[in-house]
């Protein structure tokens, strides 16, 4: 809401973009020069395998973490050499949902998700305690706000962080794995939020998820990331088509020859 | 061997160079923070729960301390036909070095461990990374009002620590030794001075901010994993201790040296 104004409506313009990035942690690396380009509007799926980098992308996207090389703009404003205090006016048109939902341990649901909202805006606590109320009616849980992050089970506090998320409503929401850990029709209600969030705000977003029937119902395009790279760029429905066997075991949820051969030369031996 | 020892160096000159960064980030959010009505406001449970965690330890300790040192120097200062003056060494060794290092040593224990478990388990939680991605900047917001609650309260405690070592000093000397309570008191009054007042007040200023510094440094770049937080939190302890007694005899050499500089050498029988 603090950014309505600026709010891009056109299809075409990019968002955010990725050049040429590069990080690694010591010995490392996870991406070696990535390039992407996020347009508005547009549902963007990460995919690839467990520690493939698919978080690491996601925080270099809200400068949770600065590239060793490369540049990150949002719209058309470098951003990875931003300080910290430059950022602030940007940080509330994102919202990112962390991987383990980082509730804050010391506040109650109510103060969670209201916190970005009493951090950036100057709305009356009973304002604050209606938009609170409002976003964690969309995830299915209004009625929590007194409870602590450790009385919920993990689906709980991930729809939780999801509220929050999307308490200012920002133009860019990264999801990193919204779906984990949630029973089937919980996991379809937030396949269903996700689009319509896009629907009726023209939000930008990412999704990482393992999860491919949500992969497809979400996503306008796939990504696939393996070893620092894309190794898939494309359409849902391409990547039904695509012949790359990682990206066929991946789609198929198969092990692959190579694995699997690996596993029988194991057990030979 | 020798390339072994440079990383060591590099390594630690670079941790010392984060180190400063923090400290000196920290001190502009002081600076920004002290005069803000909602920095107290996140302090005042801070108190509460640094003094209800350290006040029982420190009167626990101060006393018994205070009994020891009397029983100890009785027999040598009777000997000598210095024992009503017993209350001058025993209060100088307090209020100068005991009291300040009893309450630091235990404000670090109690406080400085549970202090970098806290801020260790938030960053392991990625709750810091959710602060910084929300804009709300994580030193502001965590490290200020701990670093105010242990550095306004240390000098609190360490006059406890003093005044229940007095006691337990004059219950010694006067109920359990049979000297006349008037000369006891009236030579405490006698000798101690502002100054000596002066040098644990700054001793204590010095021990408590030390003491939150190391803690939440060591919670905010704590490694991943149980065990990092484990570690940290130990770490976090040792390091504090050393450099309480470091400090200690640092500032108190240098403390002495400027008071015999000002007014010349002060016998204490
Ligand atoms: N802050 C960090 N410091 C050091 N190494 C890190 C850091 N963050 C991530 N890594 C490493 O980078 C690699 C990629 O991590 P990342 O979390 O992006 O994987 P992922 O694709 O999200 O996996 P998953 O599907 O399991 O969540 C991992 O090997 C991880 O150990
Ligand atoms: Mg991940």
């Amino acid at each position: 809401m603090v950014s309505a104004g600026s709010r891009a409506g056109s299809g075409n313009e990019a968002v955010v973009r990725l050049v040429d990035v590069h990080k690694r942690f010591d010995e490392l690396v996870v991406l070696s020069g990535v390039d992407l380009m996020l347009r508005a509007g547009e549902t963007t799926v990460v995919i690839g395998e467990s520690g493939s980098g698919k978080s690491v992308l996601l925080k270099h996207i809200v400068r949770l973490l600065r590239p060793d090389r490369g540049e990150v703009y949002f719209h058309d404003q470098r951003i990875d050499n931003l300080t910290e205090r430059a950022l602030v006016p940007i940080r509330p048109r994102f919202g990112f949902l962390f991987q383990l939902s980082a509730l804050f341990d010391s506040m109650t649901v109510g103060q969670n998700v209201g916190f970005p909202v009493a951090e950036h805006t100057r709305l009356s606590r009973k304002q604050v305690d209606e938009i609170v109320a409002r976003k964690l009616a969309m995830v299915g849980l209004d009625g929590i706000q007194s409870k602590w992050p450790a009385e919920l089970s993990g689906g709980q506090k991930k729809r939780v962080a999801l509220a929050r998320a999307i308490a200012l409503e920002p133009e860019l929401i990264l999801y990193d794995e919204p779906t984990t850990g949630l029973d089937p029709p919980r996991a379809d209600v937030i396949n269903e939020l996700i689009l319509k969030l896009k629907r009726e705000l023209s939000v930008t977003s990412v999704v990482v998820t393992h999860d491919m029937s949500s992969a497809l119902k979400v996503g306008d395009r796939i990504i696939m990331l393996y070893q620092g790279k894309f190794i898939f760029d494309g359409t849902p429905e391409s990547i039904m088509r695509c012949d790359n066997p990682l990206v066929r075991s991946f789609v198929e949820g198969r092990c692959s020859e190579e694995l699997l051969q690996a596993l029988h030369e194991k057990g030979e031996a | 061997m020798i390339s072994a020892l440079g990383g060591r160096t590099i390594a630690s000159v670079s941790a010392m160079g984060q180190l400063s960064l923090f400290v000196w980030q920290m001190l502009r959010w002081l600076v920004v923070g002290v005069p803000q009505w909602r920095t107290w406001r996140r302090t005042m449970p801070l108190f509460y729960e640094v003094g209800n965690r350290t006040l029982p330890v420190i009167l626990v300790t101060g006393t018994f301390v205070g009994l020891v040192l009397a029983v100890q120097s009785y027999d040598q200062l009777r000997a000598a036909g210095f024992e009503q003056r017993m209350g001058v060494l025993l209060s100088i060794t307090l209020v100068q070095e005991l009291g300040p290092v009893l309450a630091g040593v235990m404000l670090a224990g109690r406080v400085g461990g549970a202090l970098t478990a806290e801020l260790g388990t938030m960053r392991v939680t990625e709750q810091i990374a959710a602060l910084q991605v929300m804009g709300a900047d994580p030193i502001r917001q965590l490290v200020v009002p701990r670093f105010l609650a242990c550095l306004l309260l240390a000098p609190l405690l360490t006059f406890f620590c003093d005044v229940a070592g007095s006691l337990a000093g004059w219950f010694v000397a006067v109920r359990l030794k049979g000297i006349p309570s008037g000369p006891y008191w009236y030579y405490i009054r006698d000798a101690i001075e502002t100054w000596d007042v002066g040098v644990g007040f700054a001793k204590s200023l010095v021990f408590g901010a030390a003491i939150a510094i190391i803690a939440c440094y060591k919670g905010f770049t704590c490694r991943t994993g149980a065990e990092g937080v484990g570690q940290a939190c130990t770490e976090s302890f040792v390091i504090s201790f050393i450099v309480i007694l470091m400090t200690d005899f640092f500032l108190g050499t240098f403390l002495s040296g400027l008071y015999r500089g000002i007014y010349g050498f002060k016998s204490l029988v």
